[in-house]
């Protein structure tokens, strides 16, 4: 295993890092925080002091990566960024437990938009936007992002992308890694900035735009007031309901719209099943919430904010669902199983996945009552080869297990069962709000610090697709076998 | 630039290698899944799964865009499809391994214009080439040729004792009085440009550029002219032996070869009847030392075993014979085989994608002074290119020792009309000139780029 290299990467982005919160630095000047301005400076010296000793003492010739280095430059660049990322709360003091700036800060950046704050419009200007900075800069992945920026990192910075982009098969649009970096990273720029005009067409003020339309496009969900979304106007409230779903799309179908290939849009099985599963729960919900609501375009604004913010796994809310009819809230529940489409923004276990096991389900059945049937399995118009299906079979199983695992671990608090189940399922498909005591209207305040940690993880595993923290904290990966 | 290579095989990756390295953008096609995740694994380019003569497969591609199509599959006939189709659906350029002797007679011409063809490419012949070179100065290691043959680089290892050791270059040149440059040292895996207080050392590997008379002049002052091989044996009868035969019996060298299937025995006993064709297992030493490997002034192995062709010539080193040459397909094994003591490799891969790479290189610079030759030095850690200089070249007209170069970049040769110039200080470029240059770790596209 070539450390050598891993640590030099990891020192790169540690730099990156410094780099990134010069932004937070400068809003905080521009508000004339100087605390927190003083704190952010902190956390930059800290951030290059730390980088370039990394890199420095570990820089070396030899580049070779492999899938190996990949997992593990992928797993320890999320857990340092998050480290260090949390440090400008502790220091301003906005959020004074470190372990509460940690949740926050992996919550930020795994786009989970889990709070443990209970006020959080007492926050200073600077804080709210590093919060929602790191849904923008998590939401497209840290690395491709540096990737992006920086000469390449090597040949093999293919094994990186893998290893951060979600989904079971992750190709690139363009020959270069760092082309199609780019790309996406100019696409995601530019739908970001057409949010954030829309929402100054609203009168919304230009923080607030700027800060919801990056939890928006990182589908993050942190917000800048407690009630989330829900003192903003019918037409806001449209425009990020919108701006959510847009952004759960794989990106690649944005990319094929550039080129004008619309015939293979139009092809593309994953979209028509995400749009088929978004537009069935909205009305669903909405038959079932219509009598409480004054009114049907009410109920229809509600039901698909609410639909759109859970399935793209963003987390934002304009009312409190907690309070729905157990028929909708089942449904938000199993909406947040399906998270959004594959080489999105958004978390879940993909729609793509779902895709695929479905129809490797229905082709398992035709081979019971045809047990000599030869059938190949087709996504997107090609053969999907038996190890994707394999991986996808597989993930399935280590996804339940890890949620599990997670449940167990934080149902030593005192609360309902279906706290913790939804508290569990929010943070491991990076989504925010859960139901009853982690509800939207909720924090995750009552939490211990243990919880905290472990949910914490629980994001990270869910927004790096388990793989490259598990195969990180496996021991045997470090030892020479 | 665009490039579509189809066909992940040795050649092909060779090429991908030395392409994205150039910095271009580079799409693969190929049909085994597995082969193609491994190649995408491997470099920094885009793979597309599928047969490369169905259409949808090119048009994934978009072989539209593509400035260059390399067909480098196993299949002479299918690379010429697809080098035909990717022409049809727009691709500027392209090129196609076709190495079938029965194509590369006088109907190659004919189907080059037919299909469309911008180059074709024969590997095996072109190893042919560079062998028969190389056993014309068997003291070389390596020969490369520039324009119309009259300027020659050679690569030679200074042996134990050498007149050279221990003298820095502006004293060889004083001891050794003849019209070269040495232009590159490599030791222990580093390459050097030297300047004239370099000091030499037995054991390094030198590239000189001299014309063809000087190299032998100076080869006789320092000891190490070997004579032309004139019996050879070539071990393996597949088509790069064929052609190395062709060139040797028309040198007029006595030629056997040794090969194991009897179909192809008689093929080659047919087509080249002036050589001495044995049937057997070249593997079996008894047989070779019955066929006299020990009389002969060379040796080259050329059977499709990489292994194989290394140990069969060290046991022709073994058996001192004079000259030993062995093919190797797998990139990989070059340096382990030239550790293992075998003196000149020939990589059949890196010959074809050193073309591909100066056909490439050609092409970007469609306006300034154009590549014309270029090949790949020291394991590909430098490179001597041949430049055409055209009028308007910022180096037209200066004295070359007051021309500021980038570092590690040498003027190696001057070509005027039939005059070589080895240059020194106070020669210049002239329009119309054509310049060797030699640079490590630098990628020049236009006789200007070597100035500071």
């Amino acid at each position: 295993m070539n450390k050598k290299m891993i640590f030099a990467t990891l020192g790169k982005i540690t730099v990156s890092e410094a780099g990134l919160m010069l932004l937070p630095l400068l809003v905080s000047l521009i508000y004339g925080e100087w605390t927190v301005a003083l704190s952010f400076l902190a956390a930059i010296a800290l951030a290059l002091v730390v980088g370039f000793s990394l890199y420095f003492s570990c820089r070396t010739k030899n580049k070779l990566i492999f899938a190996k280095e990949g997992f593990i430059i992928v797993a320890g660049a999320w857990l340092i960024m998050s480290a260090i990322g949390a440090i400008p709360f502790v220091l301003s003091g906005d959020i004074p437990s470190y372990i509460d700036a940690f949740f926050e800060t992996v919550s930020g950046f795994t786009t989970t938009g889990a709070s443990a704050l209970t006020d959080v419009e007492s926050l200073s200007r600077g804080a709210l936007f590093w919060r929602s900075f790191t849904h923008w800069v998590g939401g497209m992945g840290v690395l491709v992002f540096i990737m992006a920026l920086l000469p390449s990192f090597s040949d093999r910075s293919i094994h990186i992308m893998r290893a951060e982009m979600p989904g079971p098969i992750v190709g690139k649009i363009v020959p270069r890694a760092r082309q199609t970096a780019r790309i996406l990273y100019v696409i995601y720029f530019v739908m970001t900035v057409a949010e954030v005009i829309l929402l100054l067409f609203g009168d919304m003020p230009l923080f607030d735009s700027v800060v919801h339309a990056f939890g928006t496009a990182g589908t993050g969900g942190f917000g800048i007031k407690s009630d989330s979304i829900a003192s903003y106007s019918p037409y806001l409230q449209w425009v990020i309901t919108v701006f959510m779903f847009l952004f759960g799309v794989n990106f690649n179908i944005y990319y094929l719209m550039l080129l004008k290939k619309f015939k293979s849009v139009f092809k593309s099985g994953e979209l028509w099943a995400y749009v088929g599963i978004a537009a069935v729960a909205t009305v669903a919900i909405c038959i079932n919430i219509l009598p409480t609501f004054n009114n049907f375009w009410d109920a229809l604004r509600a039901s698909a904010f609410q639909v759109s913010s859970i399935i793209t796994t963003t987390g934002f809310s304009t009312v409190d669902f907690d309070v729905w009819p157990t028929f909708s809230k089942v449904i938000l529940a199993a909406l947040m199983f399906t998270g959004a489409c594959a080489g999105s923004t958004g978390g879940g276990f993909k729609v793509t996945r779902l895709v695929i096991l479905f129809k490797s389900i229905k082709q398992e059945l035709k081979r019971m009552i045809h047990p000599r049937s030869v059938r190949a399995i087709k996504f997107e118009g090609k053969v999907v080869d038996q190890t994707t299906l394999n991986g996808v079979g597989i993930y399935l199983g280590i996804y339940m297990m890890c949620l599990v695992a997670v449940i167990i671990a934080i149902s030593f608090e005192p609360f309902d069962f279906e706290t913790s189940f939804s508290a569990a399922l929010s943070c491991f498909n990076n989504i925010g709000p859960g139901f009853s005591a982690v509800g939207p209207m909720a924090s995750y305040a009552e939490y211990t610090g243990f919880s905290k940690i472990i949910l914490s993880f629980a994001m990270l595993f869910g927004r790096l697709e388990i793989y490259p923290l598990l195969i990180a904290l496996t021991p045997s990966t470090w030892t020479k076998k | 630039m665009k490039i579509i290579i189809i066909g992940c095989g040795k050649i092909g990756r060779s090429a991908i290698e030395a392409l994205t390295y150039e910095g271009h953008d580079v799409l693969v096609i190929d049909n085994d899944p597995i082969v193609l995740n491994e190649t995408t694994d491997m470099f920094d380019v885009m793979g597309v799964c599928g047969n490369a003569v169905d259409c949808d497969t090119l048009t994934e591609a978009v072989v539209k865009d593509a400035d260059i199509v390399v067909a480098v599959t196993a299949s002479d006939e299918m690379n010429m499809l697809a080098c035909h189709l990717s022409r049809s659906l727009g691709a500027k350029h392209a090129i196609a391994r076709i190495r079938n002797p029965e194509y590369n007679d006088q109907s190659l011409g004919f189907l080059r214009q037919q299909l469309n063809l911008s180059m074709s490419l024969n590997p095996e012949r072109l190893i042919a080439e560079e062998i028969s070179n190389i056993l014309q100065l068997p003291s070389a290691v390596k020969i490369e040729r520039f324009s119309r043959r009259s300027i020659e680089m050679i690569e030679i290892v200074l042996p134990a004792g050498s007149g050279l050791d221990g003298l820095n270059l502006i004293k060889a040149r004083e001891k050794y009085r003849a019209n070269y440059l040495i232009c590159t040292v490599q030791r222990n895996n580093q390459v050097f440009i030297p300047d004239g207080r370099f000091e030499l050392r037995a054991g390094d590997r030198i590239g000189l550029v001299a014309e063809h008379n000087e190299i032998l002049k100076l080869l006789k002052m320092l000891g190490l002219l070997k004579k032309s091989a004139k019996s050879v044996m070539i071990l393996g009868g597949g088509k790069p032996s064929y052609y190395l035969a062709k060139k040797l019996v028309a040198l007029g060298v006595s030629v056997k070869i040794i090969e194991k299937r009897p179909e192809v025995c008689e093929f080659l006993a047919s087509e080249i009847p002036e050589a001495v064709i044995i049937q057997g297992d070249g593997a079996t030493q008894e047989l070779l030392l019955e066929e006299g490997i020990g009389n002969m002034d060379a040796f080259v192995s050329l059977t499709g075993m990489d292994e194989e062709n290394i140990l069969l010539s060290i046991f022709a080193s073994m058996q001192n014979v004079p000259k030993v040459v062995a093919k190797i397909n797998r990139d990989e094994l070059l340096t382990m085989a030239e550790k293992l003591g075998v003196e000149t490799i020939i990589s059949p891969s890196v010959i074809s994608s050193n073309v591909i790479v100066r056909y490439a290189r050609a092409l970007e610079n469609s306006k300034g002074s154009n590549v014309e030759t270029l090949y790949k030095l020291m394991d590909g850690k430098a490179e001597a290119l041949e430049f055409k200089v055209i009028e308007g070249s910022k180096t037209i007209g200066i004295p070359l020792k007051n021309i500021v170069l980038k570092p590690d970049i040498l003027i190696a040769g001057i070509n005027r009309g039939r005059k070589t110039i080895i240059p020194s200080g106070n020669d210049m470029i002239l329009a119309g000139d054509k310049v060797v240059i030699i640079a490590a770790e630098h990628r020049l596209h236009d006789i200007d780029d070597i100035l500071k």
